[in-house]
Order: structure tokens, then sequence, then C-alpha cells
């Protein structure tokens, strides 16, 4: 029985931060970005956020059936190409879609930063994301700062918070 | 088992295969909407009308259409989604629990039963039916009876 319970808490307690990230940043603090390590769309080998570190990242999920993804898709690839020179990467993250549709999206919408697969959806849950498209903007020390923007991203709103983990 | 019972039982044994190697070998849309969820909102898919779950929908649709067994069709959604796309939690690793407690509960509840019905046999041979437990009870329960008889 004491082992029932704790493989229970354990399945309980792992669903990860992404309350307290939220909570972090209404309070105007920093919290470190939970870290995964996922496959790339392209299916060359596995990415891991930490590999990041060094770099500010904006961290986007989406889903090719999502209207408001297809909206926001050539500014996160204009922005990728604009601070590159800066260091940042936009790393995105498809999850609960077909890889197939996923690749066809990236084609189309012209998506040159890398791109990784949360098929299951449970990164997006460790970060407390619920929808979609859902960013967040880390650090160089991979730390989660600014704002968690739910819904598509306006120019205005990326540039603001790629100035400020570029200036953190 | 006799000859007759043995029949009968092979003949109900295939009547029961026969519907389930057809729904195996030719699935339909809507019995593999009972059986997938749709992933962004944990509701089985003929419940959903989320994007992604009419995006399933297609595919399962593609899919029968090619000639996949449902099997088949369930593990490509599993490549795509991960497990939690299936309603029913696989035979394996921690959702293993989800199949053993109900079986460990109903072991457990007929364990209990078992042991009061045992106990309570043994009280009942405890007290021979034609000796009563109290005599003086008996006495009184006999005199009673009696007058109504009267």
């Amino acid at each position: 029985m004491g082992l029932l319970l704790a493989l229970l808490g354990i399945q309980v307690f792992s669903g990860g931060s992404g309350h307290g990230l939220d909570a972090a940043l209404a309070a105007g603090k920093t919290a470190a970005a939970p870290d995964f390590s996922l496959p790339r769309l392209n299916g060359e080998g596995t990415l891991r956020l930490h590999s990041l570190r060094g770099h500010p990242v904006v961290l986007n999920f989406w889903a090719s059936w999502c209207i408001p993804c297809k909206q926001e898709a050539g500014l996160l690839e204009s922005a990728a190409k604009s601070y590159r020179a800066d260091g940042l990467v936009v790393l995105g993250v498809d999850a609960q879609d077909f890889r197939s549709d996923a690749r066809r999206f990236a084609k189309r919408y012209g998506i040159t930063y890398p791109i990784v697969r949360d098929g299951s959806g449970s990164t997006l849950a460790r970060y407390g994301g619920t929808g979609f498209p859902e960013t967040w903007f880390l650090d160089r020390r991979g730390n989660v700062v600014g704002e968690h923007v739910k819904g598509a991203l306006t120019r205005e709103r990326l540039a603001r918070n790629i100035a400020a983990v570029l200036a953190g | 088992m006799s000859v007759r019972a043995f029949l009968v039982s092979a003949v109900l044994a295939l009547l029961l295969a026969v519907p389930a190697t057809a729904s195996e070998r030719h699935p339909t849309l809507a019995e593999l909407s009972h059986e997938v969820m749709c992933p962004t909102c944990k509701q089985l898919l003929e419940l959903s009308h989320a994007p992604v779950a009419d995006r399933i929908r297609a595919f399962i649709k593609t899919r029968i259409a090619a000639g996949d067994t449902k099997s088949e069709i369930k593990q490509r959604l599993v490549s795509e989604f991960g497990e939690a796309v299936l309603a029913s939690p696989p035979r394996q690793g921690f959702d293993l629990l989800a199949w053993l407690l109900p079986l460990l509960g109903l072991a457990g509840s007929a364990t209990v039963v078992a042991a009061i019905v045992w106990r309570w046999r043994g009280h009942s041979a405890a007290a021979p039916d034609d000796e009563p437990a109290d005599p003086e009870l008996a006495r009184r329960l006999d005199e009673e009876l009696a007058l109504l008889d009267a």
C-alpha cells in the first residue's frame, strides 16, 4: 500500500511547475524554465532546452490546426532572423499535432528556426500551458522573464519581450 | 464437462469472437471514436468538437480507407499523441495500476465478505438450533406463543 501511495504521489506531483511560473511572473519575479529534451520535427535527433543556455530564447508552443498560430508564424520567423546576431533563439514546440501536418505548416510559412515535437502536450502542461499558441521568454540563464503570452503575438508585444530578454 | 456442454461453450466462444475479429479487421469511425480521446480537451473523440479532434477523425477515415486494422490505427495515433490518446490505459507501467486497483479492490472486498460469512457461520455452528442460547428466554417465548395459540 505504501508503494502504491508513493507511486500516486509521484504521478500527481510530477505535473511540473507551470502554475509556479505564472505566479512568479505575476509577482514580477523570474523562475527557472522547466528543462526538456524533445525530438526535432525534422527527425534529426533531440534538442534539450538546457543546451540553449547563454542564448535568450523565445519559446513558442503551437499546432498546425491552430488559427492564431498561422497569424504569428511570420512574426516569429522575422524575429528569429532579425535578432540572430544578438544570440536570440526562437524555439517552436509543436504540440498535440500530427508530424506531417506540422511539417507542412513549417514549409508553408517558411519557418527556419528549430522546432521540436511534444505530441502528447506533456511539456506544454509542465509550463502551465492550456491552449495554443502560448509563448514564454527565457533569458540567457534559462529563467522565464517578461510575459507569458496566451494567444497570438503582436509585433509590439514580441518586440517588447525580446528587448527584455536581451537586456537580462 | 459433458460433450454437449463443451460444444455449447465452443459455439458461444465463436459467436463472441467473430464480431471482435471483424471489428479489429474492419474498424469503423464510430467504434474508434469511443476508444480514442481528444488530446486537447481530454474528452472522448465522439464528444469533442476541437479542431484537433476533427483532424483525428479525418485521419481515422483515411486509415480505414487504406485498410488499416483497429490496432494499427491506434498505434499510429499513439506514436503521434502518446498513450493518453487511448481511452483505455495501456496494460503496462504506471497505467497498469488502473487495471490492477479495481481487481485488488474486488479481491479485498471478496475477502472481507468471505471472512464475515465465515465468522457468522462459525457462531451459528457454536449455537446449534435445537439448544436455546438462553433457556429463560426460550421459556418465555414458549409461554407467549402458547398464549397466541389459545
